[in-house]
């Protein structure tokens, strides 16, 4: 069918062959210009193809755009025979089927050595394209607009700027504007007629906290370090370095020189044994035997006597380099030549910096309170067993994997994961709960009068829990996704966020707080609690069971860690050594804030997620070392505060 | 009162004949002095088993005798360790690249070597030359000085620090924990010169004994070991027999009441503490000898609370009440996860004891805290009692 088709178009194409083909499209208007300026066209350079796009632009025709575009992406041709500038049907067909370009008749065909192929080089892609933005930007459709402000993003030139500042004097819809004079600004300071008119536009990102405003400014304050015998003027320099400071090494400085041909080489250590290496003979070099080489003295000796010898070059004594340097100066240059754009932009970057730094306090604060939280619902449930009741129980992270696993079943059970998360909070707190008014009932209650012991015995249920746990859900982390309303975050500006589950998590951690003080102070458990704590044999004969009161309140302390781990399961990764990785600050948070009160472990639980935020924050790259300085705050702490931060006074304090 | 240490001290003279005959019955079935009747591996397993008895007994003496729970004795362990491997590694490297330069065509500079070694050890972790804690890496002398020294000034300070803000009971437990914590997070970190999370390695081949084959070392180090409990042994009994010891004990019964009558609390809790810690170090100099690798895994807290309750299965309060638990558990544990324990068919399921051992332990652990306080230690009093009777 195709070659059938072609063998038609041949004939009609001999048929057509006694009238001059060129007749045929020279009454298009963009053909006319373009044969005009035949020779530009085909053989376009850099230097020369801006006259031919000027008189393109200038003749206004609708069709420059849709050939300007055809241009650049290389599929315009050039018959041999007539010069005739047209596009081809199927660039791999053979013989190719030639178009008009403004209106794609066909007006023939061709083999491709009767064609020249017109391959405009990057440097012409680029002008037609600078060009052809022009275009873009009037455009109708909005999407061709946000199109064409996206490709001078990508590659900004000086001859963007009449049309983008045209567009923001004529853009209609908000949204491209603001990208428009965003790009206005960024094309300013780079291209802007005059410096007054770039420092302007540099002054106007002052306070940005775009990562793109800095991006902006701060190729304007690059620099080269360069080495000259004396300070040249005329250029602009950002500062003069002293060799053998921080900033510029005697080895650096005298390796500059070397690069700029101002000195010899020195001879290095790997040198030296090379040179000494070459020219071993009969087991001798530089009149010393080679087996003596052993010390770096006996190698200068050697060398030193291959330098009289003529067969290495000589050293260079660190004195003598010394000399040389100080012979030269060393500076850094600015790449960006005027020395008003860069005290506006070092200005600019300055107060940027500034505003970033102070931002970044309130991130790392708000951070902090994340972490706070984080380690406040770990701890809470163990502020109640251990410091009410002075239970130690190890099982306590296993109590928060636990309820991290909860999370996980009801999730696998429940698809929907807002309702799975509303069941598990509930289903959690049950079955931790009972685990842990079984423990109580069970082993506890047996070791209340020996506080050490039930540590070894609650170490014994938490590597068989978690054992039991690796046994029927294996060792892998296993999935509990947060609800998408709480993907996200909440974003201040470009420097101050907080993700939504760090606020749920502060969120849950205020409301425990809230409850368990109410819990504690305004009701009767509380009141028992507190009074079985106390003394438990008068809070008996008061009419108080404290084998009740152990129980339920060992089975809230622990039904509050099975909730926190839901909390925790959202965000850590739900294994069987959940729970391991929290114990330990747990009990740390504990102890720092005062045994024995709520407001105790929330203020222990601040100071040591302030804390562990603030040392990460000057080391950013290592967790490790802020966990490892963390740890030691504490123990420190804990020397000049035995009871913590929030100490119980009087009968209280001597449970 | 003119009786012998030994003589008031009969289970002293019992535990070292013990300990002999079982030297010498290793030694006997080895493979390099004996009949093969057991594995080189065993012989490892063994002897370090005894350096695991070595610091049950240590720990006995802070918790048994003086009521101090340690938490974190594992890391006075780990850092005698670190510091004998810290020898073995340079001497080991420096054999190493002093041969594979013998054949280079100009001799070695110091300098050229000793960065070569520090290129072989610390290349893993990005590094080429040596960080300050390897000063005396390439004297044995003095990385045996601070196998001592190291948990020794580590104990002394922690302890001066506690004791005498009166930090007790619980307070120093999770503080010693908190101890240990730190410096297994501070080693895990590439760039404190210690290799980070790759540890020491290829410690059981001993500079200098390249040549001597792995059996013959392994009874040398079962030896040391065993030498190095016995005299542990006896130093613990002597010093908890005196009056030294009935201040110990008193303060572990009643601290303050000890206080008042005069005695420096402060000073004896921190010998106390100190002296185990540095007994603590030297069981760890010969234990990874024998393990062949020490990494920062080995400091984590679970060690030392897995110590604790060894020392409370075997009976706290008692020097051979340490010794057995150590014994029994470590060697247990070895002999279920080893996978040589014979799996258990209900019909239903079948038990694995490699995985379902820690649960059995775990629950030991809960039944020997109720039911037997005074450890497996207890039953031969019950023996003994029985003889008296």
């Amino acid at each position: 069918m195709r070659n059938f088709l072609a063998a038609a178009l041949i004939a009609l194409g001999l048929l057509a062959l006694p009238v001059p083909i060129v007749a045929q499209d020279t009454d298009d208007p963009l053909q006319a210009l373009l044969q005009e300026n035949a020779a530009l066209v085909a053989n376009a350079s850099r230097q020369t193809v801006q006259t031919v796009l000027d008189a393109l632009i200038a003749s206004d025709l609708p069709t420059v755009p849709a050939f300007l575009a055809r241009w650049q992406a290389r599929d315009v041709y050039q018959r041999s025979s007539d010069g005739l500038f047209v596009l081809v049907e199927d660039e791999d067909a053979d013989p190719l089927t030639l178009l008009t370009l403004s209106t794609g008749q066909v007006v023939g065909t061709a083999t491709s050595r009767e064609l020249d192929h017109l391959r405009p080089n990057r440097g012409v892609q680029d002008l037609i394209g600078a060009a052809l933005v022009q275009f873009q930007l009037g455009a109708d459709d909005p999407a061709e607009r946000t199109r064409a402000l996206d490709n001078i993003a990508r590659t900004p030139a000086a001859s963007h700027l009449p049309m983008i500042a045209d567009m923001v004097a004529n853009e209609t819809d908000p949204a491209l504007r603001d990208t428009a004079q965003w790009l206005l600004t960024r094309l300013s300071i780079s291209y802007g007629q005059d410096d007054a008119v770039r420092v302007s536009a540099i002054e106007s990102l002052s306070g940005d906290l775009r990562v793109e405003a800095r991006a902006a400014l701060n190729p304007l304050l690059t620099t080269r370090t360069r080495v000259a015998e004396t300070l040249p003027d005329n250029i602009n320099i950002a500062r003069v370095l002293t060799p053998g400071s921080d900033a510029l090494s005697m080895t650096d400085a005298y390796a500059m020189l070397v690069d700029a041909g101002l000195a010899p080489p020195r001879v290095t250590a790997t040198a030296r044994r090379d040179a000494l290496i070459a020219n071993i003979s009969d087991g001798f070099v530089g009149g010393a035997p080679v087996h003596t080489l052993e010390t770096d003295a006996a190698r200068m000796d050697a060398y030193d006597a291959l330098v009289v010898a003529g067969l290495a070059p000589p050293t260079i004594s660190d004195a003598e380099a010394a000399t040389v340097i100080a012979a030269h100066v060393f500076f850094e240059q600015y790449n960006e030549a005027s020395a008003i754009v860069t005290t506006a932009a070092a200005d600019t970057v300055a107060a940027i910096n500034a505003r970033v730094t102070a931002l970044e306090m309130v991130d790392l604060s708000l951070d902090g309170l994340s972490l706070a939280s984080i380690y406040f619902l770990a701890a809470i449930g163990l502020a109640i067993t251990f410091g009410v009741m002075g239970v130690i129980n190890m099982a306590h992270g296993e109590f928060i994997m636990m309820g991290a696993y909860t999370g996980y079943l009801v999730q696998s059970l429940v698809p929907d994961y807002t309702v799975s998360i509303i069941i598990a909070l509930p289903l959690a707190f049950a079955v931790t709960f009972g685990a842990g008014v079984a423990m109580e009932r069970s082993i506890i209650r047996w070791l209340y009068h020996r506080p050490l012991e039930t540590l070894l015995a609650t170490f014994g249920i938490s590597i068989a829990l978690q054992q039991i746990v690796r046994q029927i859900f294996g060792a892998q982390a296993r999935p509990f996704t947060p609800p998408d309303w709480l993907a996200g975050s909440l974003d201040f500006n470009d420097v101050v966020s907080i993700s939504y589950i760090r606020i749920a998590i502060f969120g849950l951690g205020v409301i425990f707080f809230i409850v368990l003080w109410l819990i504690l102070n305004k009701t009767r458990l509380g009141l028992e609690v507190r009074a079985v704590t106390q003394n438990p044999a008068m809070a008996a004969s008061m009419g108080i069971n404290p084998d009740r009161i152990n129980m339920l309140t060992f089975g809230l302390g622990s039904g509050i860690a099975g909730i926190a781990g839901v909390a925790i399961g959202l965000f850590a990764q739900v294994t069987p050594e959940l729970g391991t990785n929290y114990i330990v600050q747990s009990f740390m948070t504990v102890v720092v804030g005062g045994v024995g009160n709520i407001f105790g472990t929330l203020a222990g639980a601040g100071m040591i997620g302030f804390f562990q935020k603030g040392v990460e924050w000057l080391n950013p790259s290592n967790t490790l070392a802020a966990q490892t300085y963390m740890i030691l705050f504490v123990i420190l702490f804990i020397q000049f505060r035995p009871k913590g931060i929030i100490a119980l006074k009087g009968r209280a304090a001597e449970m | 009162m003119e009786r012998s240490f030994f003589a008031r001290n009969p289970s002293v003279m019992i535990f070292i004949g013990m300990l002999g005959l079982f030297t010498l019955a290793i030694t006997v079935m080895s493979e390099a002095y004996g009949t093969s009747a057991i594995s080189t591996s065993l012989v490892k397993t063994l002897g370090m088993t005894l350096c695991l008895c070595l610091i049950a007994l240590a720990m006995d003496l802070v918790w048994g005798y003086c009521g101090i729970l340690s938490l974190g004795h594992f890391a006075f362990f780990g850092l005698g360790g670190y510091m004998i491997g810290m020898w073995i590694m340079y001497a080991r490297t420096e054999a190493v690249i002093v041969t594979s330069l013998a054949n280079a065509p100009l001799p070695p500079t110091p300098t050229e070597l000793n960065d070569a070694i520090a290129v072989q050890i610390f290349g893993v972790v990005g590094g080429d030359s040596f960080p300050w804690m390897w000063a005396f890496s390439h004297s044995l002398t003095l990385q045996l000085m601070l196998v001592v020294l190291v948990p020794g000034l580590l104990a002394l300070v922690f302890g001066w620090l506690a004791f005498r803000s009166r930090v007790t009971g619980v307070y120093l437990s999770i503080l010693t924990q908190a101890m240990t914590l730190a410096l297994s997070l501070y080693l895990f970190q590439n760039d404190t010169g210690l290799r980070g999370n790759n540890g020491l390695s290829g410690l059981q081949n001993i500079p200098g004994a390249e040549d001597i084959p792995q059996a013959v070392t392994s009874i040398w180090l079962l030896w040391a070991s065993a030498l190095a409990l016995g005299l542990g042994y006896i130093a613990a009994a002597w010093i908890m027999s005196g009056k030294f010891g009935n201040v110990i004990r008193g303060i572990r019964d009643d601290e303050p009441r000890v206080r008042f009558l005069g005695y420096s609390v402060e000073g004896y809790k921190l010998f106390v503490f100190t002296v185990s810690a540095v007994i603590a170090g030297l069981a760890g100099a010969l234990y990874y000898p024998q393990a062949g690798i020490i990494n920062p895994d080995e400091i984590a807290p679970i060690a030392s609370i897995y110590l604790a309750v060894w020392v409370a299965i075997g009976g706290r309060g008692r020097l051979y009440g340490a010794v057995i638990g150590a014994a029994t558990v470590s060697l247990l544990s070895t002999w279920f996860t080893g996978g040589r324990a014979p799996d258990v068919n209900l019909g239903f399921y079948n038990i694995q004891w490699v995985d379902w051992w820690t649960v059995l332990l775990g629950l030991g652990f809960v039944l020997v805290t109720l039911f037997a306080p005074k450890g497996l230690g207890g039953l031969i009093d019950f023996v003994i009692r029985k003889d008296r009777a």
